[in-house]
């Protein structure tokens, strides 16, 4: 075994950063292609608002203090997911304006959540930018329920899922129920969110869903293969970033970003190369 | 089939929309027979695509029914009977990640169904559709990377998979150049004449469409003309004046554009 897997806490860590850079990539596909990149971000802030009301609650009933404040965070996090969509078709021409509500209500309570709960620890600084320390037995096997869960929806609701992206009217015309489908991609998107949060960290779950696919959709042909190549980027990422956080002593979070980053620059670089390649 | 001839592919019932304030379409009454081949005319804003919207569920009209094949289109429930192209350049995002198979194979996910996949003789399907218009050499191309007559093709495949037995197409050469819209055309006539196919045309282009379709609607807000194409093109010349204004020239059996 590696040397590097030789404590618990590591192949906790280990374990549930392979599971989320399955997960985070697969549904970021369609949330990028769908142009909802920015849902990851308000989603994020709000489940922040979970894990800081678990927190303050967790002061107040000693019951809450025992509770792995992931729980907490997801339940925000879905509701924030359902108020999103019903939030798009109160504002059917401006869409756009659900995710800086939502986003700037999970700051705003967090903020709140925290100052009762007088102020910042350490607990909260892992949720912020992801810590691979912090990561517990019980985090696997939620994320493992989570994988399974997400993963079985992905693939068996694949065809519904790929129309809707592509064209709600098309899906509505095949006979698909699109406000159904929908909102339980979002619930699906807020539990991977959350379920991410321990290993990238609040303020960059949403690159983890993001930028690998952002790099894909460059050189990739075809959905299946955008999906492949996204998934591929992410582990990449998510495995290179825990080696480098954990031998260099930085956040986890951080140092996959970076990787993230890196990959990306390299996906935009080899298009021009191969274009200039074509064209020449 | 003694019923299934004599149900309309399509009844509109003195249908009425509007948004908010603005009337859209006032009292429409349309009919168009299993078999025949009908283009709709009108002028921009006049309601054309909202009207292809009622009649496929996709907008609910404030007054008046829909009816497909004989049923309610709120009860209508064969929609791989029932293809669409839609106008392309406001429908989709060209950066898509999807290949033309991948697009094509769309078309047949409502008659696929729900938690199933597509078989061998699905993707036979699709290849099919591909080669009815010409398009199987960039089956594997990102639909991005092809041109606008390409992409629209690839849109009729679509359409044309799950083997309709109406099509509908709005405005489907808009953005798409001349030489490809005429052997668009023809492949139009194709389907109707070999295939029996049921086709309802939305377009502006007034004058290569008479050579293509069988009946005539124009639509302002109101039909305004709904009968065969020899009628139509009887009365066109003092209809369509008054219809599109002063400044339209109809031409007949030419295919140049202006």
């Amino acid at each position: 075994m590696l040397p590097f897997l030789k404590y618990e806490f590591l192949q906790n860590a280990f374990l549930t950063g392979i599971m989320v850079g399955l997960l985070a990539p697969v549904l970021g596909v369609f949330i990028v292609v769908r142009r909802q990149a920015l849902i990851a971000d308000a989603l994020s802030h709000i489940t922040l608002a979970g894990i800081a009301a678990n927190l303050l609650l967790g002061k107040w009933f000693a019951v809450f203090a025992g509770a792995n404040p992931i729980y907490m965070g997801m339940a925000f996090s879905v509701g924030g997911a359902v108020f999103i969509e019903q939030l798009r078709k109160v504002y059917k021409h401006y869409e756009e304006l659900a995710i800086p509500i939502i986003m700037s209500a999970g700051i705003g309570l967090s903020v709140i959540f925290i100052s009762m709960a007088d102020g910042f620890n350490t607990d909260l600084f892992n949720y912020l930018f992801g810590s691979i320390i912090a990561v517990k037995q019980s985090d696997v096997w939620t994320v493992f329920a989570i994988l399974v869960v997400v993963l079985a929806f992905v693939f068996f609701m694949y065809k519904e899922l790929f129309v809707l992206s592509f064209d709600e009217e098309q899906g509505k015309l095949s006979g698909i129920r699109s406000n159904w489908i929908l909102i339980a991609f979002m619930a699906i998107t807020a539990l991977v969110i959350a379920a991410s949060m321990k290993i990238v960290g609040i303020l960059l779950v949403s690159s983890l869903m993001t930028l690998p696919v952002a790099a894909s959709i460059r050189i990739a042909t075809g959905f299946k293969q955008t999906i492949w190549l996204s998934v591929l980027f992410g582990e990449t990422a998510v495995i290179a970033g825990m080696f480098l956080s954990y031998y260099l002593d930085l956040a986890s979070g951080g140092t996959i970003v970076v990787c993230l980053i890196i990959i990306l620059s390299l996906s935009i670089f080899y298009k021009k190369l191969m274009g200039s390649r074509k064209a020449g | 089939m003694e019923k299934k001839l004599k149900n309309p592919a399509i009844f509109v019932d003195d249908l009425s929309f509007h948004y908010g304030e603005k009337n859209v379409l006032e009292h429409v009454t349309m009919e168009v027979k299993q078999g025949s081949f009908l283009g709709l005319v009108g002028p921009n804003g006049s309601g054309k695509s909202t009207l292809i919207k009622c009649i496929l569920g996709l907008l609910k009209p404030q007054q008046g029914s829909v009816s497909l094949f004989g049923e309610k289109v709120q009860k209508f429930n064969k929609w791989e009977k029932v293809g669409y192209v839609s106008q392309k350049a406001n429908s989709f995002n060209t950066a898509f990640p999807a290949t033309a198979f991948e697009v094509v194979s769309m078309g047949l996910f409502g008659k696929v169904g729900l938690f199933r996949f597509l078989k061998s003789s699905d993707k036979e399907k699709v290849w099919d559709a591909l080669k009815a218009v010409n398009m199987e050499a960039f089956a594997n191309r990102n639909i991005g990377e092809l041109s606008g007559g390409q992409q629209q093709r690839i849109f009729i495949a679509r359409a044309l998979v799950s083997d309709p037995e109406l099509l509908i197409l709005d405005e489907p050469t808009v953005g798409v150049d001349i030489e490809s819209s005429e052997s668009f055309y023809k492949m139009l006539k194709n389907l109707h004449r070999e295939n029996k196919m049921t086709l309802v045309l939305v377009t502006h282009d007034v004058g290569v469409m008479t050579n293509y379709v069988t009946d005539v609607a124009c639509l302002n807000k109101q039909i305004h003309f709904h009968g065969n194409t020899k009628e139509f093109e009887e009365s066109s010349s003092e209809n369509m004046s008054a219809f599109y204004g002063h400044h339209v020239h109809v031409i007949h059996h030419d295919h140049d554009h202006e």
